[in-house]
């Protein structure tokens, strides 16, 4: 983890989680059914990002894993994450993306429509925390690049074919 | 097969050959369909991070058109014919014969976009017969869809069973190039991820212990 006052941007990774201070921003790129997580602060200009891949850790075959690659395990982690570094959890918002479906497969196959479970699950959680979603974009088949600054609470995303827009 | 580093030099040699001959006989078929020459790349068969797979495939922000189709039956996973988007449309102009098609023309692009759905079907469909023959399992390919997007964002779809097991992928990448009679160098990556209960499969119906 990364935490000093220089403006810099910290790069989260697929399965991945991290934690910035304004004016750093924090940033994660090709997002397709993943889910991209925001936690913040914003009194504290304080936030985290998850880059999710899947809904739950019962899903995971192993013991050993990222806890950013799950819903559930990444959230947990950031809510402490977070918490340690001093942010109020009860003030803590929440912005989400991604959760598409990049290919577009009628099948049998359950992880087809993983984008929109990965969506579902991450609200559930969030309801259950009493952390409100401010805005999110998420669904759709496109996929996306997200970055989020604490200072001012706004989190840009980036499409191919749609340009840049801010949530 | 949790732990990818119990493979040994035997094991990545048949990923490999697996490699050589599926995309070699992509290559072939894609040649008698353009009757172009077509030539193809040593097989590099790498255990890497997610991260470092999307580096490898050019960086999870490059915009790829990118052909996905999955394995079914005997075994299982994912696989991608990627390239260029410009490198896309030489391809399909050469299959249409019309100078200048492309799958990203706005409104009008729709016998492109399905000459290229043709083009990704034929060569990975020639790619899995070979590896059916080779390793005698009965697999088949699902219904390719084609995606022109963000790398990260397409390449993830084949990675969600093996995240189930790892933060390791094992990537059979083949690259075809030199297509003769085109303007410039078309490169076209095959990217096979096969499932994480895959290895053991395919190494058993060859013969080899997956725990040498």
């Amino acid at each position: 983890m990364i935490m000093s006052n220089i403006a810099e941007l910290i790069k989260v990774g697929i399965a991945d989680l991290n934690l910035v201070k304004a004016p750093q921003t924090i940033i994660t790129s090709g997002l397709g059914s993943c889910v991209g997580v925001v936690l913040y602060d914003e009194r504290r200009q304080i936030a985290g990002l998850i880059h999710l891949m899947l809904p739950d850790s019962s899903l995971s075959r192993t013991k050993d894993f990222k806890p950013g690659k799950f819903a559930d395990t990444g959230i947990d982690k950031m809510l402490n994450m977070l918490k340690d570094h001093g942010a109020n959890n009860r003030g803590l918002k929440a912005k989400i993306a991604g959760g598409a479906q990049m290919f577009n497969i009628t099948s049998s196959n359950e992880m087809m429509r993983i984008g929109p479970r990965n969506v579902e699950a991450v609200q559930q959680i969030l309801t259950d925390y009493k952390i409100p979603i401010i805005s999110s974009d998420v669904g759709g088949n496109k996929g996306r690049t997200i970055e989020f600054s604490p200072e001012d609470s706004r989190l840009k995303i980036r499409t191919v074919h749609e340009g840049v827009t801010y949530i | 097969m949790g732990e990818f580093n119990e493979l040994n030099h035997i094991h990545l040699d048949i990923l490999k050959e697996i490699g050589n001959i599926g995309a070699g006989n992509a290559a072939t078929s894609l040649s008698n369909l353009l009757d172009k020459k077509v030539e193809m790349s040593v097989p590099v068969v790498n255990i890497v991070s997610f991260d470092e797979m999307m580096e490898q495939a050019g960086g999870s922000e490059d915009v790829q058109a990118a052909v996905f189709v999955q394995m079914m039956g005997a075994t299982s996973g994912s696989m991608f014919f990627v390239l260029d988007p410009e490198d896309a449309d030489q391809f399909v102009s050469l299959l249409i014969g019309e100078p200048g098609s492309s799958i990203l023309d706005e409104g009008d692009n729709e016998i492109a976009v399905s000459a290229f759905v043709e083009l990704g079907n034929i060569l990975t469909g020639s790619y899995l017969r070979a590896l059916s023959d080779f390793t005698q399992l009965n697999v088949y390919q699902s219904v390719p869809t084609v995606s022109i997007d963000m790398v990260g964002a397409m390449l993830s779809q084949g990675l969600l069973q093996t995240s189930m097991v790892s933060d390791q992928v094992i990537m059979i990448e083949t690259l075809l190039h030199d297509v003769e009679g085109t303007k410039s160098d078309i490169r076209g990556h095959f990217f096979l991820l096969p499932d994480p209960d895959a290895f053991t499969t395919i190494f058993k119906a060859l013969g080899v212990n997956d725990h040498e």
